[in-house]
Formats: C-alpha cells, sequence, structure tokens
C-alpha cells in the first residue's frame, strides 16, 4: 500500500480538533493527578489506622487494576446512580484518579527522603504544623519529586488514547472514525504514532535535564 | 442464579486469554528487555544505535497506538497477524521495551572491581556476563521487572479493543446481555488484583531465591 499525501492532507483537520483534546485532557488529568495524589499520600500517611488502611488498599487496588476497565467504570456506573457526565470529564477523572495513585507515591518518597533531622530542628525552632510544611519539609521535598513527576505526566500523556474507548473525539478516535469512513488505515494510525513520538522524545531530553537540575527519588 | 454461572464461564474464558497474553508478552518481554539491553552497552556503534530507536520508539508511543498499527497497518504490509499475535507482539515490544533500560541500568551498577576481577581471573567477555555479572544484575532488575509485568498485564486490557475475548471484552459481553454494569466490570477489577498480587508476590519470592548467596557483593 502506498502512502497518499493528499489523503493526508484531507484528514489533517479532524487530527488536529483530535489534537487539541489530548492535550486538554492531559492537562486537566495532570491537575487532577497532583491533586488527588496529595490527598492519598497525606491519608495515607495518617496515624489513624481506619484512615490509613483503606486508602492505601484503594491506591494499591487502582495501581493493580488497568486504566481500561475503571474508564469503563465511570463511564457506564456513574449515570447508573444518576451522574451524568460528558465523555471528556470521566475520561479526565479516570486519568486523573489513576495517575492520582503514582504521584501519591512520589509525593511520599519526596517527604520520606527529607532527613528526620529537619523535623526535630522544626520543632526544636517552635515551628507550628503549617511553618514547619511550608518553610521545611515542602522546599526541600518537592524539587527531587521533579523528574518523577513529569515522568507520569508524559505517561498519562501517551495513555489518553484510552480515552477513544469512551467515546470522547480525541486524536486516536478522530483518526480511527477516518480511517473507517475511508477505509484507508495506513496513513491516520501512522500519524497517530508519528505524533505521540514527536511530542515523547523529546520530552526524555526534558527528563534527563530535570535528573541532573533536580536530582532523583526511588 | 443459572443464568449468573453462564456469564461467570464466559468471565473465566476471558481470564484464561489475559492469562495467556500476560504469560507470552512476559517471555517476549524478557528476551527484548536482555538484547535491547545488552545491545545498548554493546562495543559497536551499529547495535547501540539500533538498540536506542528500538527503545526509544516503542517507550514513545502507548501500547494502545502500536497495537492498532500492528492489527491494521502490518497485514497491508504483507504482515497478517492475528488478534492474539498482534497483541503478544504489542504487549511484547513496548514492555520490552522498558525491561531494556532497567537491564542497563542494574548492569551499569555493578561495582568496576567485579569487572577488574574477571580480568585478574582471564575470564572471556561471554564468562564474565554470564557467570559474574549476570547473576548480580538479575537480582537487581527483578523488582522493577515485576513492576513492568504488572504493567504489560494490565495493557493486557487493551487488547479487548480489537475484538479480542480478553475479560475485559467478556465483561462487555456480560453487560450488553444483562444491563447490569456493577456486577461484571467489578467482578473483573478484583480479577485483575488478583493477578497483579500473584504477580508481586512471586517476584518477590524468586528475589529472596536468587539473592541467596550474594550477600556482601552489595554494599
Amino acid at each position: 500500500m502506498e502512502w497518499d499525501w493528499e489523503f493526508v492532507f484531507k484528514i489533517l483537520p479532524g487530527l488536529g480538533r483530535g489534537v487539541l483534546i489530548t492535550i486538554q485532557a492531559t492537562i486537566i488529568g495532570t491537575v487532577i493527578a497532583m491533586v488527588v495524589g496529595l490527598f492519598f499520600a497525606i491519608l495515607r500517611r495518617s496515624t489513624n489506622r481506619w484512615i490509613s488502611r483503606p486508602v492505601g488498599f484503594f491506591v494499591d487496588f487502582v495501581r493493580g487494576t488497568p486504566l481500561l476497565v475503571q474508564l469503563y467504570f465511570l463511564f457506564y456506573i456513574l449515570p447508573d446512580i444518576g451522574i451524568l457526565l460528558p465523555p471528556l470529564l470521566a475520561g479526565v477523572i479516570g486519568l486523573g484518579l489513576h495517575y492520582g495513585t503514582y504521584t501519591a507515591e512520589v509525593y511520599r518518597a519526596g517527604i520520606d527522603n527529607v532527613p528526620r533531622g529537619q523535623w526535630e530542628a522544626a520543632k526544636a525552632a517552635n515551628l507550628n504544623a503549617y511553618q514547619t510544611w511550608r518553610h521545611v519539609i515542602i522546599p526541600q521535598a518537592v524539587p527531587p519529586m521533579m523528574p518523577a513527576l513529569a515522568n507520569y505526566f508524559v505517561a498519562m500523556f501517551k495513555e489518553t488514547p484510552l480515552l477513544a474507548a469512551i467515546t470522547v473525539l480525541e486524536l486516536m478516535n478522530e483518526a480511527r472514525s477516518a480511517a473507517n469512513f475511508y477505509y484507508r488505515y495506513l496513513e491516520p494510525m501512522t500519524l497517530v504514532g508519528v505524533f505521540f513520538l514527536v511530542i515523547s522524545v523529546p520530552s526524555v531530553v526534558l527528563l534527563r535535564w530535570l535528573e541532573k537540575r533536580f536530582g532523583k527519588v526511588e | 442464579m443459572d443464568q449468573w454461572s453462564g456469564y461467570l464461564q464466559l468471565i473465566v474464558d476471558g481470564a484464561f486469554v489475559t492469562v495467556q497474553l500476560t504469560l507470552m508478552g512476559c517471555a517476549l518481554a524478557l528476551v527484548m528487555a536482555f538484547v535491547a539491553g545488552l545491545g545498548r552497552l554493546s562495543r559497536f556503534f551499529a547495535l547501540r544505535a539500533i538498540a536506542t530507536a528500538y527503545i526509544e520508539f516503542f517507550r514513545g508511543t502507548s501500547i494502545f497506538v502500536q497495537l492498532f498499527w500492528a492489527y491494521f497497518v502490518l497485514p497491508l504490509m504483507g504482515v497478517p497477524l492475528s488478534p492474539f499475535q498482534a497483541g503478544v507482539l504489542a504487549l511484547g515490544l513496548n514492555v520490552g521495551a522498558y525491561g531494556a533500560e532497567v537491564v542497563r541500568g542494574a548492569i551499569r551498577s555493578i561495582p568496576r572491581e567485579q569487572y577488574e576481577a574477571c580480568t585478574a581471573l582471564n575470564l572471556g567477555r561471554w564468562q564474565r556476563l554470564r557467570h559474574v555479572i549476570l547473576p548480580q544484575a538479575f537480582v537487581l532488575m527483578l523488582p522493577t521487572f515485576g513492576n513492568n509485568a504488572i504493567e504489560l498485564m494490565k495493557g493486557t486490557a487493551v487488547v479487548s479493543l480489537i475484538s479480542l475475548s480478553d475479560m475485559t471484552f467478556q465483561a462487555q459481553v456480560v453487560r450488553a446481555q444483562t444491563g447490569s454494569t456493577a456486577v461484571p466490570f467489578l467482578t473483573i477489577l478484583v480479577l485483575y488484583f488478583l493477578f497483579a498480587t500473584v504477580l508481586s508476590s512471586s517476584i518477590r519470592g524468586l528475589e529472596r531465591r536468587l539473592s541467596r548467596g550474594l550477600e556482601g557483593t552489595r554494599s
């Protein structure tokens, strides 16, 4: 089968719309994952076992099961209990929850890496909980987390095609519908692959730079 | 009740496909990880370049995109694949690329003295790798290999999208026939979690088994 440039230009506007949705989903998913992960990390550190154990189990459960099935679950179950969400919103909630369990581990490792002496020094300096976190722990814990966090966001970006399965019209879905409509698979599928490579290969360089700049956790 | 046992059978059939895909995908991934990981450490520039291209290519896109490409585009190039073959190929090559970086990192973390000791004992390159470096490096690789195996197992769910009847596909069938969503999907979520637990605990067991006698080699 020959590569047909004319066909490529015909489907390009549709794919462009898909790219916008893909980028949107990645950004919103990233924000949700960062916030949700923080909650998971804090709750898991709780000294109350009735909080830390169930949250720990939930995090492990979400990490051990496929994102695709979780997306189906959200997409089909929520309407049953009366919550009607647009597919994109259900999708980014799924992405955010799934990757939130990964970012939670990064936060946990980052916080655990702050030496005990820092906590003790903060106590000796008579700082309250807020001051301890704001001026002592967070400034030391956050920079080493940057490479690992960035790594998961690149991973999330690459997983956004799964949203096609719950009818979000992102890049993969646009490509699939173009392929099914014209019955030509070569160009749409290859363009999707090229698009993801063009973004994620340079991001490797960025990740290396972050690692050099901030050091590495884990 | 009778009816549910029939549906349960469907899910169990799907679970078999999922397990098969996981095992065969892991086998291919393991081979690719060592081939590409050792390739990246090769003396020859060409081998290093090929291995790097393979790793960056497969890490740069998701299993889903690779699977669709393998299933829809490869036949156009004269390589017809069954859904199952496409699934094993995409899963194995994708996770193998991640594994290759693990192999490379573990081998490079073996301290210099070990290499010097090999030279002192007059071992050949192959002997050095086989009897000194790999036995130590393999134990270091295992925990991350375990995570990769779980990622691969989770990745098998996407084969349902090329109409391979794995667990996720069967859950969709049950949902379509019964109209119930919670029961089939919760069932398969629990099963996936069970598989993940089995994988991680067996890797931990293997790690304990293989690190016997290595005390003192690690600082």
